[in-house]
């Protein structure tokens, strides 16, 4: 191929700024102070193990409300005349627009002791409740951050389901909901996991959210590596060592989540 | 015969107020290969999905077997439906898609077995069972379909252009093949094409449609024969239509000279279309003519020969086994039996 060339900007840019920071941080995972190998890094991961199961296990709370969510919507949107699908789109998009630290701060006002929500409750007796500085706090922040990222790829595939596929459901025996899981299911699977994955992976290494609306109560792995380069904790190594294992759980969690994919839409 | 299905005072009307059916009436006998023939945007596709349960008529009855089955959802309807373009399910393979209603309704797999099996003999598909459907020629694709439709044994299969997507050869194949399947297994099959020919090779009856209105309803030969007005004379095949009157009963005027012609009821002086089929108009010299013009242009089509011919008022067309050169002036003559004279419609 004599197009080949034009990939070498890509080419130099996935050295410079993939390949050889991947390589630095394995080095840094694998060495101590002193600059030699060392496995102790790795180790010392697994004292963090609860921060690490509050992470996947908020993220995949978040993933599964985004889907649950997104799918009735992305459908409907992909059914809907091509011009209003546009406008729908937009609106879908128009938080993406607003900066992502100004909407998560925006949920803190919302949320916080004083804040609108408990106000809001206080005039009809309720309350206040603990609203901000919960688990809770943190996954509402993903879902809201997180959910156009599961709506578009959904929409994307779904929009490409005929309509007269699932006329045929249809002429064919098929209710709603056996129309829903034999056709339209298995037909938006390449969306389902690619969705899965644009929120997942986000969220499992968000620092914001957990900060902004998490409190110090709910740590997460992100904050847990941040803490490590920028905060009073300073280790780079250990740092390196946990956003190593964190890539490889993603890896895994994603090589199984292929396996859910047709062949021939393999995401990673 | 008994009818299956009858359509009584069908409207549809779009939200934009286009009116795509007007108060159609139809009555389809059981076990008959009936075709919906008409222009793009005439209704026919309106109609068959009407039947199908896709789509509910602004007004009027559709009743099947004497039931009124308006307002009933197509998966509970004993008709199926072979798609436009196939709609098979891309994530299942040829086995698969053509089990997917016996899987549905929850048949016993042996049952399953044993029905796929007959319709993937039926179609010539055996051996292609674990095929992805997407690895399929188009033809084969087809087959799936009118399997996928068929092996739920439907009272009625509705078929929406089948054969659009195929080149000549194979559609000519896949027309006889559809005849014979219909006629084994003594099904009722409404069919839409554009396509008149398609029409007058497969069908019992044909009906014709323009504007959302039925034209005529009769067999291919009565349609052929004896087409009810300009457009149907017009769709079904070639022909000169010329603007004529009748000044008496077996008299028609048209192109400056009175002809002989067995049609009568008119009003005297009646203005009416004279159509006249290509193929019925005999070269002979311009002296011993009524009707002349100078040969425009000759095209060989196999067959025969297709000439325009510029008779001053009237472009002609003519098919012939002979020709004339170009420039030539020749003569035509029309047997009185071949002159078709017809009211005018009213549109």
């Amino acid at each position: 191929m004599k197009t080949k060339w034009v990939s070498a900007p890509y080419l130099v840019w996935m050295t410079v700024f993939i390949a050889v920071p991947l390589l630095m941080i394995a080095v840094f995972a694998f060495t101590s102070n002193d600059g030699g190998f060392t496995i102790k890094n790795i180790q010392d991961v697994g004292q963090y193990a609860n921060i690490f199961f509050r992470s996947i296990w908020l993220s995949v709370i978040a993933t599964a409300i985004c889907l649950v969510m997104a799918y009735p919507v992305s459908f409907i949107l992909s059914r809907m005349e091509k011009h209003r699908q546009a406008t729908m789109l937009m609106i879908v998009m128009l938080p993406m627009w607003m900066n992502f630290l100004l909407r998560t701060y925006a949920w803190m006002t919302l949320l916080g002791n004083n804040g609108v929500i408990n106000h809001l409750l206080g005039l009809i007796g309720i309350g206040p409740l603990k609203l901000i500085n919960t688990s809770g706090a943190v996954v509402l922040g993903m879902v809201y951050n997180y959910l156009p990222f599961m709506i578009l790829p959904l929409y994307s595939v779904m929009v490409k389901i005929d309509k007269s596929v699932i006329e045929a459901a249809s002429d064919l025996g098929c209710g709603s909901f056996a129309t829903l899981f034999r056709v339209i299911v298995p037909l938006s699977l390449p969306g389902i996991t690619s969705g899965i994955t644009m929120v997942f992976v986000p969220a499992i290494s968000t620092f914001i959210i957990s900060r902004m609306l998490g409190g110090g109560s709910n740590l997460l792995i992100g904050d847990l590596i941040e803490m490590q380069f920028l905060g009073n904790a300073y280790n780079p190594h250990l740092g390196a060592a946990i956003s190593l294992v964190l890539m490889v759980i993603i890896l895994v969690i994603m090589t199984v989540m292929n396996q859910f994919s047709p062949d021939d839409q393999v995401l990673i | 015969m008994e009818n299956i299905i009858n359509l009584k005072d069908i409207e549809v009307v779009f939200e934009d107020g286009e009116r795509i059916l007007k108060k159609i009436n139809l009555d389809i006998k059981d076990k008959e290969f009936v075709t919906f023939l008409g222009p793009s945007g005439c209704g026919k596709t309106t109609t068959l999905r009407i039947i199908g349960g896709f789509l509910e008529p602004t007004s009027g009855d559709v009743f099947f077997e004497g039931k009124r089955i308006n307002g009933l959802p197509p998966y509970k309807r004993n008709v199926n439906t072979v798609f436009q373009r196939y709609a098979l399910f891309p994530h299942l393979n040829v086995y698969e898609n053509i089990a997917f209603g016996l899987k549905v309704k929850k048949l016993p797999d042996k049952e399953i077995v044993r029905r796929v099996g007959e319709m993937l003999e039926l179609v010539n598909l055996k051996g292609f069972e674990k095929r992805s459907v997407s690895r399929l020629s188009g033809g084969q694709q087809q087959r799936v379909a009118i399997a996928r439709a068929l092996v739920n044994h439907p009272k009625v299969l509705l078929l929406d252009e089948p054969l659009g997507a195929l080149d000549l050869k194979l559609r000519k194949e896949m027309q006889v093949e559809l005849r014979k399947i219909q006629q084994a297994l003594e099904l009722t099959f409404i069919y839409v094409t554009h396509d008149q020919e398609e029409a007058l090779t497969m069908s019992d009856t044909v009906v014709v449609m323009n504007n959302g209105n039925i034209q005529q309803i009769g067999s291919p030969t009565d349609i052929y024969n004896e087409p009810v007005n300009a457009f149907v004379a017009d769709f079904i095949g070639e022909s000169n239509i010329i603007n004529g009157i009748m000044p008496e009963d077996c008299v028609a005027e048209f192109s400056g000279h009175r002809f002989e012609c067995v049609d009568k009821g008119f009003a005297k002086n009646e203005r009416v279309d004279v159509v006249i089929r290509p193929e019925d108009i005999k070269i002979i010299p311009p002296e011993k003519a009524k009707l002349t013009g100078i040969v425009e242009s000759v095209v060989f089509k196999g067959v025969h020969y297709e000439m325009t011919v510029d008779g001053m008022e009237h472009k002609w067309i003519i098919h012939s086994t002979l020709h004339e050169p170009v420039g030539t002036m020749i003569g035509m003559d029309i047997a009185p039996f071949d002159i078709h004279i017809m009211k005018k419609s009213e549109e």
